[in-house]
C-alpha cells in the first residue's frame, strides 16, 4: 500500500467515523427523549424502546471508534511516523483517546449517561479536524525528530482525552446539582442522569487519572525535551505558560475537592476552567500567538 | 490559592511579547501600540517573568508552601509513630460494618484477624481485656507521605528553577563553518545573563564548527541538520570531536551548546575605484522564509572614491517569474544568486552609535544609478563579477559558506529541577491513588464460640469498602473451632 493511498483511506475512515458518531448521537437523543421514569440510566431501562436506543447508541459508538482508530493508524502509515505531528492529527488522535477512555470506562461501570455528550463532542471534534485543520500527511521537520515526541505528545494526548471525558462529567454534574438544588431533579434533562454525588465521583476519578499524566506530559517530559531542543527546560514560551495555567487550574480542582466549602459546584467550575485553558492552549495559542511550538500548527 | 494567582499572573506574559524570549517582537509590538506600550513597560509587561510583582507572588507561594508543609511533616511523623485509633464503641454506626457468630474461641479469631490484616498491608494493634478482643488496623499511610513528598518536591523545583534563572545565562552566536567560537562575553551576538550571573564563571572553551550539512526533501521541507564540531574545554586542553544536531546538544563542562538555526553567508570580493581589494570574505545573510531567501548587507567603508553599501537578498535557488519577480525556489544551493542594490555615501559607522550588521543606515546614503538615472540592482550569479558604474569599483561573488546559529546556555541546578519533578510525580501519584482505610474488629466470647463485629472506614471515599468488610467476615468464618 502506498502512502498516498493510505492517506486517502484514512480520510474515508475518518469521515465514516464522523457519520457513525452522528448516528450514535441521534440514537442517544432518542434514548433520552423516550425516557419517562427518572434516573433509569443508572441501570438497564425497563422500557424496551429506551433500552434499544441506548444499546444502539453504544454499538454505533463502538463501530465509529473502530473506524476512528483505523483512520488514525492509516494516517500514521501514510506519514510514516506517529500520527500526532500537527493540529489535525492531534485532534484526530486526541478525540480517539477520549472515546477510547469512555468506552473502556463503559465496560467497567454503568455510565451510559455520558454517551450523548460524548458522541456529540467526538462528532464536533472530527468535523473540526476535517473541515478546519486538515493538512496533507508528510514527514516531520527536524525540530520534531526526537523520541520525546512519542513520550511528550502521547502523554499529552492521553491526558487531553481523559480531561475531555472528565469535563463532560463535570458539566453533567453541574446540570444535575442545579436541578437537585431547585428540587427538580426528577424532571427535564437531569432526570436522565444519576445523582450528583455519583457523577462527581466519576468526574473526580477521571481528573485524578488525567492530572498526573498531564503533569508528566507538560511539566516533566516537556521540559526535558525543551532542554534538548531549545537549550532550556522552561522558557515561558506561550505554550508552556498555558500548559502551566492548565496544570494550576486542575491542581486547584483537586485541591478544592478536598477542601470544605469548595467541594461540589465550585470545584466543578474550576475543572471546566482548566478544560477551557487546555483547549485554548491547543487551538488559541497555535492560531493567535506565535511561539516555539508554532510548527505544530496550521 | 497563591498557585492560582501565579497562574493568572502568567497569562499576560503569553499574550504580550517578552523581551527575554523575542526582543524583536517587543519592538514591533511597541511600534504598533504607541500609547499602551509605555504603560505596559512600566508594569513590567515585557518582562513579566522577571518583574517585581511576579517574583513577589513566587516568593509568597514559596513561603506559604514551606509554612504549610513543614508543620504537616511534623504531624505526619507523629502519626506514623502513633497506634491506630482504638475501637469505637458502636461499630454498626460506621459506613460499613457486619457481625456474625462462630464456634472458635475469641483468641483464635483475633489472632487470625491480625495475621489476615497484616498480610493485607495494615498496621494492627490488638488489645485483650476480660474476654474481649479489640483490634484496630490502619493502612494507607503512604497517601499523606505522597502528598508531603509532592509539596516538598514542588519547593525543590521552585528553588531550582529560581537558582537556574538567577545564576544562569543564555546567549546566542552565529558561527561560520570552519570558524572558532571562543566562549567569552564579547563573542556573543546576544547575551541574557541571570540577575546574579558572574561573567568570570564562563567556561573557557573553544568550539569550531568544522562542517555543516543540511538535507532537504524534494518539497523543500528540511529533513536533517547536522554540524560536525570539535572543541577544547580550555585553550590548552585536548581537542575532541562531536556532532551537533537539532535535539542533540553538546555539553562542555556546565555549558550546553544547541543548534538552533542555520543559513548562508555569501563570500564576496569588492575592489574599489583604485583597484584595491577593500572587502573580501563571508557575510552572514539571515533567512527570511523556508526557501532560505535571505537578506543582508555588505558595508565597505574603506572604498575610494566613496564608501559603498550593498543591500539585498541571497537566493539559494534563483527563480525569475515571467512578471520579473525574483524568488528562491528551494532551500538548498542549486542556483545561488546575489541580488543587490548599491549605495554610496556615509555609512554612519564613525558616528559612535552602535549599528546592526544586518541593516544599512540609509540616512546619508544615495543609491548608485545607471546612465538613465534609475537605481541599479545587481543580479550576481555565483562566480561572476560586475563593474559598478561611475568608476566606483567591482564586486565579485566568489563562493557560499554556511553558518550555524548556536544557543549557548548554562542553567545551574538543572538536575535538582529534574529530580524534584520526578519525585513530585511519584508523590502526586501516591497521594491520588493510595486510599487510607481503617478496620476494627471486636470479638466477645459467647457460649462455646465468639460474637464477631467488624467495622470499616475510608477517609478518602472508596467504593469497595463494603467488599473488604465482607471479605474479612468471610475469612474469619472459616476459622476452625
Amino acid at each position: 500500500m502506498n502512502p498516498a493511498g493510505n492517506a486517502e483511506l484514512s480520510n474515508v475512515a475518518v469521515m465514516l467515523a464522523a457519520v457513525l458518531y452522528t448516528l450514535a448521537f441521534l440514537a442517544h437523543v432518542a434514548e433520552w427523549s423516550l425516557t419517562r421514569e427518572p434516573s433509569t440510566m443508572m441501570r438497564s431501562s425497563s422500557d424496551r424502546r429506551v433500552e434499544f436506543f441506548g444499546r444502539l447508541g453504544i454499538s454505533l459508538t463502538c463501530f465509529a471508534f473502530v473506524f476512528h482508530v483505523g483512520g488514525v493508524a492509516l494516517r500514521g502509515a501514510a506519514a510514516g511516523r506517529v500520527p500526532w505531528g500537527n493540529m489535525y492529527e492531534f485532534t484526530l488522535t486526541g478525540s480517539a483517546a477520549a472515546v477510547g477512555i469512555y468506552l473502556l470506562l463503559l465496560r467497567l461501570r454503568p455510565i451510559r449517561w455520558l454517551g450523548l455528550p460524548m458522541t456529540l463532542v467526538a462528532m464536533v471534534m472530527l468535523m473540526l479536524a476535517v473541515l478546519v485543520l486538515d493538512v496533507p500527511a508528510g514527514p516531520l521537520v527536524p525540530a520534531l525528530q526526537s523520541y520525546w515526541l512519542y513520550i511528550h505528545v502521547s502523554a499529552a494526548l492521553l491526558a487531553t482525552g481523559a480531561f475531555t471525558v472528565g469535563a463532560l462529567a463535570s458539566v453533567l454534574f453541574l446540570v444535575r446539582r442545579r436541578a437537585e438544588e431547585r428540587g427538580a431533579a426528577n424532571s427535564g434533562l437531569s432526570a436522565r442522569l444519576p445523582d450528583s454525588e455519583t457523577i462527581d465521583r466519576y468526574a473526580g476519578r477521571l481528573h485524578a487519572f488525567a492530572f498526573p499524566v498531564w503533569t508528566f506530559a507538560a511539566l516533566v517530559a516537556g521540559p526535558i525535551w525543551a532542554r534538548y531542543a531549545w537549550g532550556r527546560y522552561w522558557g515561558w514560551d506561550p505554550k508552556e505558560v498555558w500548559a502551566f495555567i492548565t496544570w494550576v487550574a486542575y491542581a486547584g480542582y483537586l485541591h478544592a475537592r478536598a477542601t470544605a466549602g469548595w467541594r461540589g459546584s465550585r470545584a466543578a467550575v474550576l475543572a471546566l476552567v482548566g478544560f477551557a485553558t487546555l483547549w485554548f492552549n491547543f487551538i488559541g495559542v497555535n492560531f493567535f500567538i506565535s511561539g516555539l511550538h508554532s510548527y505544530a500548527g496550521k | 490559592m497563591l498557585l492560582l494567582l501565579l497562574g493568572i499572573a502568567a497569562v499576560p506574559g503569553s499574550l504580550i511579547p517578552q523581551r527575554r524570549v523575542n526582543p524583536q517582537a517587543v519592538s514591533l509590538w511597541q511600534a504598533d501600540h504607541p500609547t499602551l506600550a509605555p504603560w505596559v513597560d512600566t508594569l513590567g509587561g515585557f518582562n513579566v517573568y522577571g518583574s517585581a510583582w511576579f517574583s513577589a507572588i513566587y516568593l509568597l507561594l514559596m513561603i506559604s508552601l514551606v509554612g504549610c508543609v513543614l508543620p504537616r511533616v511534623r504531624i505526619y511523623a507523629r502519626a506514623l509513630s502513633a497506634k491506630p485509633p482504638s475501637v469505637p464503641r458502636n461499630l454498626s454506626r460506621l459506613p460499613s460494618s457486619g457481625q456474625m457468630r462462630v464456634g472458635a474461641t475469641p483468641e483464635r479469631i483475633a489472632d487470625r484477624a491480625v495475621s489476615i490484616l497484616r498480610r493485607r498491608g495494615y498496621r494492627v494493634v490488638l488489645r485483650r481485656e476480660q474476654g474481649v478482643e479489640e483490634l484496630s488496623a490502619q493502612r494507607g499511610y503512604l497517601r499523606e507521605a505522597g502528598n508531603l513528598l509532592f509539596h516538598l518536591s514542588l519547593i525543590v523545583v521552585l528553588v531550582a528553577f529560581a537558582v537556574g534563572d538567577l545564576f544562569g545565562f543564555r546567549g546566542g552566536a552565529v558561527v561560520l563553518t570552519s570558524q572558532t567560537f571562543a566562549n567569552s562575553r564579547q563573542s556573543y551576538d546576544e547575551f541574557v545573563p541571570g540577575t546574579f550571573f558572574d561573567a568570570d564563571r564562563l567556561d573557557p572553551f573553544l568550539l569550531t564548527v568544522s562542517d555543516f550539512e543540511a538535507s532537504f526533501l524534494p518539497t523543500g521541507q528540511p529533513s536533517e541538520f547536522r554540524a560536525a564540531v570539535s572543541y577544547k574545554s580550555a585553550p590548552d586542553a585536548v581537542s575532541q570531536d562531536s556532532t551537533l544536531e537539532v535535539n542533540d546538544p553538546v555539553d562542555i563542562d556546565s555549558t550546553s551548546i544547541f543548534l538552533v538555526g542555520n543559513g548562508y553567508a555569501p563570500v564576496v570580493t569588492v575592489r574599489d575605484g583604485t583597484g584595491a581589494v577593500v572587502y573580501s570574505g563571508p557575510t552572514v545573510f539571515l533567512p527570511k522564509d523556508t526557501t532560505y531567501a535571505s537578506s543582508g548587507v555588505i558595508k565597505v567603508p574603506d572604498a575610494e572614491p566613496t564608501p559603498l553599501g550593498f543591500d539585498g537578498e541571497f537566493l539559494p535557488t534563483y527563480f525569475e517569474s515571467p512578471q520579473g519577480a525574483v524568488s528562491s525556489q528551494f532551500p538548498d544551493i542549486l542556483a545561488p544568486v546575489l541580488s543587490l542594490t548599491v549605495y554610496r555615501g556615509d555609512l554612519g559607522l564613525g558616528s559612535g552609535v552602535p549599528q546592526s550588521v544586518y541593516r544599512l543606515d540609509k540616512s546619508s546614503l544615495d543609491p548608485v544609478v545607471d546612465d538613465s538615472g534609475a537605481p541599479i540592482t545587481l543580479t550576481l550569479p555565483l562566480g561572476r563579477a560586475r563593474r559598478l558604474p561611475g568608476g566606483l569599483g567591482t564586486i565579485r561573488f566568489d563562493s557560499v559558506q554556511r553558518w550555524t546559529k548556536l544557543q549557548i546556555s548554562s542553567t545551574p541546578a538543572e538536575p535538582w529541577a529534574l529530580g524534584g519533578s520526578v519525585l513530585g510525580m511519584l508523590g502526586l501519584t501516591m497521594s491520588l491513588y493510595v486510599r487510607p482505610r481503617r478496620m476494627w474488629v471486636r470479638v466477645q466470647g459467647v457460649d462455646a464460640g465468639s460474637a464477631v463485629q467488624v467495622g470499616g472506614l475510608d477517609r478518602a471515599g472508596g467504593r469497595d469498602l463494603d467488599r473488604a468488610v465482607e471479605q474479612l467476615i468471610r475469612d474469619l468464618t472459616e476459622v476452625q473451632a
